[in-house]
């Protein structure tokens, strides 16, 4: 985990390095403070002016370089910590663009969402407190001991003796409360679902009267993220207890010591102890003992980034099982497809095949309609034509090549897919239509539209073309939000055009007219119809109708009705009433 | 040092990015509020705790007190005079020590643990509150807020306000404490001094309060730029699928990247600016030291008078080295304070958004009239029973004292309804119907035209001003809400699953439905077969609405929860969009069967699904144009037929 997160610190290396040293700067001129004051307050009581003035300018000064090296320490820790977030968003975005579709299933899109955003800042938060504290505390701990010996290495032994204790009271307190947070982090997800859940199925909540029901089940949960953070919190507390408890009682020692020491030897000319020594000495314990501390908080804390760490490598350390081969043909002949004896699963473990045994071929401009039950895998079919999926077994052609062979963006850009759940993105119309080309014109845009039937509405807006989409298309309605991705997708102008169900909100004259200029205007483009309405397809020149990941029927419409299959039911049932 | 660590961990959020949105400003009364918000729950706590911090910022000083009372009664005459003359004072020193330390780690050890308890009771409590508040909101509050907005306030509100009870109060009231004991032990001590200090705490002050604004101001900025970014990576998320499908993922890089340097660039400049205020207060406080040294050494060694509370006095060296010890502990709380001051008003921001929710207006119920288990005499008139009979009846009290029972049928009559979301666009004008129970009726009609508005007046998702809607006779209004509701069943065309197993997403229909009884229902929903070909059948564990079933599965699971619930009245509103259409045909078959005996309102996409209606209202803006069974508008050849042959867009 450690390895994968440091190859995002890069360019902020240089950062991360000077941050560490700077703070040893800042560290060593902090150590000295107390050492000067020593001086300065011995000075003061043998009212030494010339010592007093000579050691308050040395203080001032070490002061000021403290400043600076701690300012020098802090922006580099800045730029270190934020760089390295920035980079590890950056990776993970990348990361995720080169997901294939069965990729994007693994990771639920909050949970993309969390990782990029709080566990990353988490982390962040965590790797400038690090590079921070990872030299300031042993050095401070360190320079501490060694200046206090320099002073009376009997005294600071008061110090050296009480560390393990106080250490192996961090270290214990710190793996306690380390398992009780990673509990709490599941919980209180759980929670926040809770009231995710319940702010989007308000509807359903209230029609079934179940408000009660709910609150009761909130409440359950909250009380035990409650819990749960009580005991972590109270865990925490003793922190400060037992810091102070060890520090009162190395003061009362080094008071008593430090008093009968000064004093039994204080008619020495040289005395092993003075009254600024001992107040110095104070310095140093307070130093030694807050390093320790701090240790234990740096320990909680990187617990907690923990989790979050372990959730962004799960990106990082992804491999997209699509590749996209770069170096693949970059020109796709025709629009002729070809399934030979194509099998897919959507993973290694699934019992079952969602296809079995796809044999299908189709000449460039030809129009295949598809019709099948729910879950007889219609979708899976054409998703495997632009390689949103790879074959299990089998072979997917396009232009007379394997799919594979194929640079993927040069494959895609030439099958276009209108999905099922089509997204239309936050801009305007002209820049959602974009997306297809990036370089349209407007006239090229209104003739997408135009085809795709969606000119006559957008025209009807009062900004027309530059009409702003809200995200998701929230805006514009279901059979709007059909046509204008179907535009989308023929200003790419491709080989091979595939519509997945994508005029289910559309009424049958304008799905009719659709179709019309499909055959008008891109008589060449092989296009794949999946769709409820029998409507929809009826006129394609082969229908083939899925059944539990099988082609069960193949044909013209007539074909398909004289057989009194399963196309002729579903026939029978859409078209009864109309003569009725 | 132990201030900057305090900052690092105020920074680090716990739940999604912070703050989203603008914030409210600080209200008035908003301390107060939530104050009260403690004490209700916690007097004892708090004041346990209010004395805990007293006495533990007390004993801290008392330290740097001792260390004067070493030098001057201890060490200095100890050494002019030997050891054994002083070793009494020493332990009497000693002893007062360790009772002071004593009660001061009691205390450090009692208040925090509390504090666990008070800061995570209150906000348990808040959750609670809001949760529960927030299941009474009227469904035009959901209509009009933006779920993202209402999330925040459970996370990244209440964790603020969590902060803010947990460690910035304390925090403040520690610091302020000591620094009011602190001048209060100066001046006993000495004026002179204590003047030296203040104008050097003063001067820090100015020093870091600045500098503490400024990072707070780019905190804030922090905290926009986040949510910008937020914003775009979800957008781009759940649009991934589509990215990929037009190759898109270089120009979603490219913007990725844009806003990643801007995020960089706001946030290494906040941090800067937070992580520089440790070095800055701590030196500061150094090189005031110095100050203070050496003037306090020429005040002493000029010998000046010293002026103190209790009277005029010589100035000790002691005095000298104890200020020297107490200025710092001062710098260091004033240093505590300005770092606290930005938590502490996001705090009370979040705090104040936490209130505005508690604050909404509940949905209005004024009904009196209620559902009941009855049992039908043998004159016919009906008795209530508490024992689940198969009959119910409204209870209905009238204001001369009277009570009479009418049997629950499901007739459903809406008499001129006028009806507007906003008081200046009418959405419903003039409709009315009369729907007689065991009916079905179906409302078609293209986008806006207002068959989703009709359902949510009949179960009053939305309530109109005058009673125009009566259920089996009776005004709607005069209804409880939630005996209306129990009465009519819903299936709404965007399905919400629960988390849990299959099971429970059914018997969320009726909490005391039997396994027997959901699986019935699900037969008769088609939904069955599907449940008993996933991996656990019907334990099987449903998450994230569902995330691993088709579109159509999630429908009929949302069918047979409205089966369970066995209502007399039903709500179909677009239920059956996404099943295809041999599916559908399973579907309509198991509802027919469902139907049977209910009065059923459909707004059905497809046409095929409302033709054995026993009318069907065509609504045109709000108004009914056209209502009749298939035939007779089949006959009259006007907007059905033309919708029926598919001449128009319907949705």
């Amino acid at each position: 985990m450690i390895k994968t997160l440091t190859k995002s610190i890069r360019e902020y290396k240089k950062h991360a390095i000077l941050t560490p040293i700077f703070m040893c700067g800042e560290v060593s001129m902090e150590t000295m403070i107390p050492f000067i004051m020593a001086l300065l307050i011995d000075s003061l009581q043998s009212q030494n002016t010339k010592d007093l003035l000579m050691y308050g300018g040395i203080l001032i000064c070490i002061a000021f370089l403290s400043l600076f090296f701690g300012c020098m320490s802090a922006r580099q820790a800045a730029d270190a910590s934020c760089g390295f977030a920035k980079n590890l968003r950056h990776d993970m975005f990348h990361k995720v663009m080169n997901f294939s579709f069965s990729d994007v299933d693994t990771f639920s899109t909050s949970s993309l969402v969390t990782r990029m955003t709080t566990d990353v800042t988490n982390l962040q938060n965590a790797f400038g407190m690090m590079i921070r504290m990872a030299v300031r505390v042993p050095l401070m701990f360190l320079f501490s001991i060694i200046m206090g010996c320099r002073i009376n290495w009997k005294l600071t032994m008061i110090f050296i003796v009480i560390v393990p204790f106080l250490a192996f009271s961090i270290l214990m307190i710190s793996r306690k409360v380390r398992g009780i947070f990673k509990r709490i982090f599941k919980k209180y997800d759980a929670l926040n679902n809770s009231v995710q859940e319940n702010v989007s199925a308000i509807r359903v909540v209230k029609g079934f009267v179940r408000e009660d029901y709910e609150i009761e089940k909130f409440k359950a949960r909250s009380e035990e993220v409650r819990n749960d953070f009580t005991v972590a919190e109270k865990w925490l507390a003793a922190f400060n207890p037992l810091m102070t408890f060890f520090m009162d009682v190395a003061m009362i020692l080094l008071m008593y010591f430090g008093a009968k020491i000064i004093i039994s030897t204080g008619n020495n000319p040289v005395p092993e102890l003075t009254t600024g020594q001992l107040s110095s000495l104070t310095g140093y314990g307070i130093q030694i003992l807050s390093a320790l501390m701090m240790l234990g908080m740096v320990f909680v804390m990187i617990t907690m980034a923990g989790e979050a760490g372990n959730r962004v490598c799960e990106v990082l350390e992804y491999e997209p099982t699509l590749d996209v081969n770069p170096d693949g043909v970059t020109e796709v002949l025709n629009g002729d497809v070809k399934f030979d004896h194509v099998s897919f699963k959507y993973s290694e473990g699934a019992k079952k095949n969602a296809l079995e045994d796809i044999n299908l071929d189709v000449k460039s401009g030809e129009t295949i309609g598809i019709i099948g039950g729910t879950g007889s895998s219609k979708s899976t079919l054409i998703q495997l034509i632009s390689r949103l999926y790879d074959v299990t077994e089998g072979a997917v052609y396009v232009g007379g090549k394997d799919v594979r062979e194929y640079n993927l963006k040069a494959l895609r850009d030439q099958v276009a897919v209108v999905l099922q759940k089509n997204i239309l993105f936050a801009g305007t119309i002209n820049e959602n239509m974009r997306w297809g080309k990036k370089d349209a014109t407007q006239e090229e845009i209104i003739a997408a539209c135009k085809a795709a039937c969606a000119d006559e509405f957008i025209s009807g807006f009062p900004d027309k073309y530059e009409t702003f989409i809200e995200q998701g298309g929230t805006n514009v309605s279901g059979g709007q939000k059909q046509r204008l991705c179907i535009a989308r997708a023929l200003l790419k102008n491709p080989k091979v055009l595939i519509l997945d169900d994508s005029t289910s909100a559309v009424d049958t004259r304008t799905d009719a007219l659709i179709r019309k200029s499909f055959k008008e205007m891109i008589p060449g483009t092989t296009k794949f119809i999946i769709a409820q309405r029998v409507s929809s397809v009826e006129d394609a020149d082969k229908i083939i109708v899925l059944d539990g990941g099988r082609i069960v029927e193949a044909g013209t419409s007539e074909e398909l009705i004289a057989k009194k299959g399963i196309y002729a039911e579903i026939y029978e049932t859409q078209t009864k009433g109309k003569e009725a | 040092m132990a201030e900057n660590e305090n900052r690092n961990r105020n920074q680090r959020p716990m739940g999604r990015g912070m703050a989203m949105g603008p914030r409210p400003k600080l209200k008035k009364g908003i301390v107060k509020r939530l104050l009260g918000y403690i004490f209700k729950y916690y007097t004892p706590h708090i004041i346990v705790v209010a004395i805990c911090l007293l006495v533990s910022s007390l004993s801290s000083i008392a330290m740097s007190v001792i260390m004067q009372r070493l030098i001057d009664e201890v060490i200095n005459p100890g050494l002019s005079s030997g050891w054994s003359s002083v070793v009494g004072t020493l332990t009497a020193i000693i002893t007062t020590i360790i009772c002071i330390y004593g009660v001061g780690i009691l205390c450090t050890f009692i208040y925090p643990r509390l504090m666990a308890i008070v800061t995570q009771g209150t906000q348990k409590h808040l959750r609670d509150d809001m949760f529960s508040k927030m299941q009474s909101l009227p469904i035009k509050y959901f209509d009009t807020h933006a779920h993202g907005d209402i999330m925040s306030t459970y996370t990244n509100d209440t964790d603020a306000t969590r902060q803010l009870i947990g460690q910035s109060i304390p925090s403040l009231i520690t610091s302020s404490v000591s620094i009011v004991s602190l001048t209060i032990v100066m001046l006993s001590y000495s004026v002179w001094l204590f003047l030296l200090v203040i104008v050097s705490i003063l001067l820090t002050v100015m020093i870091t309060g600045n500098l503490g604004m400024k990072a707070g101001k780019f905190m804030m900025g922090q905290q926009k730029t986040l949510a910008k970014e937020e914003g775009f990576v979800e957008e781009m998320m759940t649009g991934l699928k589509v990215v990929k499908v037009f190759t898109h993922e270089d120009e979603a890089k490219n913007k990725f990247e844009e806003l990643n340097n801007e995020l960089f660039r706001v946030s290494s400049e906040a941090n800067k600016n937070g992580n520089i205020l440790g070095p800055i207060t701590n030196n500061v406080g150094n090189i005031f030291y110095v100050v203070v040294a050496t003037i306090g050494g020429m005040l002493f060694a000029l010998n000046v008078k010293n002026v103190c509370l209790t009277g005029v006095q010589p100035l000790t060296l002691g005095i000298v080295v104890t200020f020297l010890g107490m200025f710092r502990q001062m710098s260091q709380m004033v240093g505590q304070i300005t770092q606290q001051i930005t938590m502490v008003a996001m705090g009370f921001a979040g705090c104040a958004r936490v209130f505005e929710l508690i604050d909404e207006e509940p949905e209005k119920d004024e009904g009196y009239v209620e559902l009941v288990n009855v049992v039908r005499n043998a004159d016919g008139s009906l008795s209530e029973t508490k024992e689940h009979s198969n009959l119910w009846a409204w209870k209905h009290p009238h204001s001369d004292g009277t009570t009479t029972y009418t049997e629950l049928k499901g007739c459903i009559e809406l008499e001129m309804v006028d009806f507007g979301y906003v008081p200046e666009k009418l959405v419903l004008e003039d409709v009315s119907l009369r729907a007689e129970a065991g009916q079905k009726f179906a409302f078609v009609g293209a986008t806006g035209a207002g068959k989703t508005t009709i359902t949510n007046l009949i179960n009053r998702f939305y309530d109109i001003p005058d009673g125009k809607i009566r259920f089996d006779g009776i005004n709607v209004s005069k209804i409880k809400k939630p005996d209306l509701r129990r009465s009519l069943g819903l299936v709404l065309q965007e399905v919400n699953l629960f988390t849990g197993t299959v099971m429970d997403n059914i018997r969320y229909g009726r909490l005391d439905a039997t396994d027997e009884e959901c699986i019935e229902a699900a037969k008769l929903a088609n939904a069955h077969d599907f449940i008993t070909r996933l991996p656990e059948g019907y334990a099987t564990m449903l998450t994230g609405n569902g995330a691993s079933l088709s579109q159509g599965q999630r429908q009929l699971l949302s069918i047979a929860r409205a089966a369970v619930a066995n209502t007399p009245a039903m709500i179909l509103d677009e239920a059956t969009s996404s099943i295809d259409t041999r599916t559908e045909a399973l579907v309509q078959d198991g509802m027919d069967k469902l139907m049977k005996g209910r009065t059923v309102f459909v707004i059905a996409h497809r046409l095929s699904t409302v033709r054995n209606s026993d009318s069907i209202i065509v609504l045109e803006k709000g108004h009914i144009i056209e209502r009749g069974t298939h035939d007779e508008l089949i006959a009259m050849k006007k907007t059905y037929y033309q919708l029926y042959t598919g001449a128009f867009e319907l949705d």
